[in-house]
């Protein structure tokens, strides 16, 4: 018999609920919209103008009064911070219990204290101590103004031994290839593509199959010639028309409204995308074979929905996991997804790059439409 | 001729038996009334029947077909209609009918020529363009009728069609029923309601997996021992039907007694008449109307099936 009976009354009817489906609409094209609105305007992982506090003690004297501190060696020191784009002087303080409290109170992130003999250390030739306070818990600011305060110091160090004009002995030129302005939105939003788009298509599909078997329908179902592959097909099939509209006007979208460059060709990434899409569905029917209720279906997405987002490489490299998380990566779509997408958008990758990632997540589909067919058959009991 | 047979089917789920060694045949024209508690197994035995539970033994035939080696051939053969009814709430009553037409292999002229004389046999011109939804429970049920009908299937299988809708909705419904079984169609219907038990032209019934009655509802009546020799059953109208049951349950020539509206009908041994258990009740303060003599309703019938049936099981053999 034909495996696949009953596709095209499953496609008609599906076709129809979706497109009534409001909220499958909402769900698809507004949230998605908003969501890279959100990131894409407010998340900026370059660190700049760090909140810095100074208690300059350089030249003070037991006499003298403590509001006129300061050299011109610490000041011509401070100007290098302050024309780092890193950091932003706010305010001098004027004891080391001020200076912690700033710290503790988080109004500033960098504490800059320089000592009184700073200047006459200097002068006579000797080791200037200079004490950079870094508030460790945000670890991108903290590595940011760790590196940059070193460098500020060492620049200063070289253009006190040198001598004037003198170039450095070696000196490197770094390049930053894709992305060379290190635009945030450039960054984020290809790898955001592959998570948005496993909201949508997971969920709506699990829901779909869930509303059926609460509402008494699938019962039904199984008493007609359907046969469960063409149940879920049908299924799948206006779902995968809504997840390519919704990866079309995300695209449209990060590169008109965005100005996120494609290097590559749009097509070949919608193309390879629907391989990932295809795998989103199944996960979704597969879903659905276990949860009997709305919440079930949704908490079982979002199990899925976590890993993604925290072992794909969308947030965190995945070369610094531990190896089980590595490990565990490549199990997870969103990972040839973002690989896919920041390929094809960031690095102007083609198909010799990325054909074994499209080919990955096409098997994974199938194997996972033909284990959810499997489990489809036993529900019936 | 035969529409289904049943010889001695069986399933089993793990150590658990839910239909244990049941036969049975029905006559193609017949409604087929399948009767017997929650739990007992209807379902399941309807499920094997549909071809899509496998049977852990014995054999069946549905329709000529072997439900065994060709379970595809029945689904597409029959009709079934479920208690919910099974439609699409946000469909139309049109793409209702459509969409199920389609999952039968319907499409084109034939398919519109079909809505249409289902349209037209269930009076639901007016709603065609309604989403189901927004049907009341009779309309929604002669939808799901005429859903289970397009493809022209022999037998349907109606499993507690009329559950939860009005008392006018039932009766056109089983004019319906009386009409297609007319033109040759057999029905499989299980319900709860004792009228709709009184209208079939067959019945069985399954206890706990067992099939303990099987027969038409005149043989049932008469089954020799439904009123045990030296024995006889009596109407006893009267108020306060709570406590007279309570009272007569007490009395040793009652050997059975159960309330039905404002009467109890009670199984009496032929020492005592009618009368004279209307006189002990009296003198007991009781205001009884009428007593009258009674043979077994289909009610009692099943009753008194269930409890041998159940004294059979609570002692061993």
């Amino acid at each position: 018999m034909n495996a696949f009976r009953g596709l095209r009354a499953m496609i008609y009817k599906e076709v129809l609920h979706a497109v009534r489906d409001r909220m499958a609409l909402v769900f698809s094209f507004i949230v998605p919209l908003f969501q890279m609105i959100i990131l894409g305007f407010a998340i900026d992982t370059n660190v700049r103008q760090v909140h810095t506090v100074v208690y300059d003690q350089s030249g003070r004297s037991q006499s003298a009064g403590a509001q006129d501190a300061g050299t011109s060696e610490s000041r011509a020191f401070l100007d290098r911070f302050r024309n780092s784009d890193t950091f932003h002087i706010r305010k001098f303080v004027h004891s080391d219990e001020e200076l912690n409290e700033e710290l503790i109170a988080g109004r500033a992130r960098v504490g800059i204290k320089i000592p009184v003999d700073f200047a006459r250390d200097l002068v006579n030739g000797d080791s200037a101590q200079v004490l950079v306070l870094v508030d460790g818990s945000d670890s991108a600011v903290a590595g940011q103004a760790l590196t940059v305060s070193s460098q500020i110091a060492l620049d200063e160090s070289l253009s006190r031994l040198l001598p004037e004009h003198a170039p450095a002995p070696i000196e490197s030129r770094p390049k930053i290839l894709f992305n060379p302005a290190s635009r945030s939105p450039n960054f984020f939003l290809p790898g955001m593509l592959a998570v948005l788009l496993l909201f949508v298509t997971t969920m709506l599909t699990a829901l779909s199959v869930v509303r059926e078997k609460e509402r008494g329908t699938l019962e039904q179902l199984l008493v007609t010639p359907v046969k469960p592959l063409a149940l879920m097909l049908g299924k799948i099939a206006p779902y995968f028309a809504l997840g390519v509209s919704e990866l079309c006007a995300l695209l449209v979208f990060m590169r008109f409204v965005f100005q996120v460059p494609i290097h590559g060709d749009a097509l070949l990434l919608t193309l390879l995308s629907t391989c990932y899409l295809f795998v989103n569905l199944t996960l979704g029917i597969l879903i659905s074979t276990k949860a009997n209720s709305h919440p079930e279906a949704m908490q079982l997405s979002m199990m899925i929905m976590l890993p993604s987002l925290f072992l794909s490489g969308y947030i965190f490299p995945r070369e610094n996991m531990p190896l089980i998380f590595f490990l565990l990566s490549y199990v997870v779509p969103a990972t040839y997804m973002v690989d896919i997408s920041r390929g094809v958008i960031l690095r102007g990758a083609g198909v010799t790059e990325l054909w074994i990632d499209a080919l990955v997540l096409a098997s994974m589909g199938v194997c996972i439409l033909l284990f959810a067919a499997k489990r489809f058959q036993k529900m019936i009991v | 001729m035969t529409a289904i047979r049943a010889e001695k089917i069986t399933r089993r789920f793990g150590e658990f038996t839910a239909v244990d060694g049941v036969s049975f045949q029905v006559e193609a024209g017949e409604i087929f009334g399948f009767l017997g508690p929650n739990g007992s197994g209807k379902t399941v035995t309807i499920k094997m029947l549909c071809g899509i539970l496998p049977l852990s033994g014995g054999d069946a035939w549905v329709d000529g077909i072997d439900v065994r080696a060709d379970p595809d051939s029945v689904r597409s053969r029959i009709g079934y209609m479920s208690q919910k009814f099974s439609l699409y709430d946000d469909l139309t009553v049109l793409e209702n009918l459509r969409f199920y037409g389609k999952v039968y292999g319907l499409g084109g002229a034939k398919l519109e020529r079909k809505i249409e004389e289902i349209i037209e046999q269930n009076n639901i011109r007016p709603y065609v363009n309604r989403q189901a939804g927004k049907l009341s429970g009779g309309w929604k049920q002669r939808l799901a009728l005429g859903c289970a009908l397009l493809h022209e299937p022999h037998i349907l299988f109606l499993d507690e069609p009329t559950a939860g809708i009005d008392p006018v909705a039932r009766r056109q419904l089983w004019d319906l029923l009386f009409e297609l079984s007319g033109r040759g169609i057999t029905f499989f219907v299980t319900t709860h309601y004792m009228d709709e038990v009184e209208r079939c032209s067959h019945l069985a019934y399954l206890y706990y997996g067992k099939l303990i009655a099987d027969g038409t509802p005149a043989a049932l009546r008469h089954l020799p021992d439904m009123t045990p020799p030296g024995t006889h059953r009596v109407e006893i109208t009267t108020e306060d039907v709570t406590s007279a049951l309570r009272t007569a349950r007490t009395l040793p020539a009652v050997r059975s007694a159960t309330i039905f509206g404002r009467s109890i009908h009670a199984l009496i041994e032929d020492s005592v008449s009618g009368n004279e258990l209307g006189e002990i009740l009296r003198r007991k303060g009781y205001d009884v109307e009428d007593i009258r003599s009674l043979a077994p309703s289909l009610e009692d019938v099943f009753v008194e099936l269930t409890d041998r049936r159940q004294k059979e099981l609570e002692t061993p053999a």
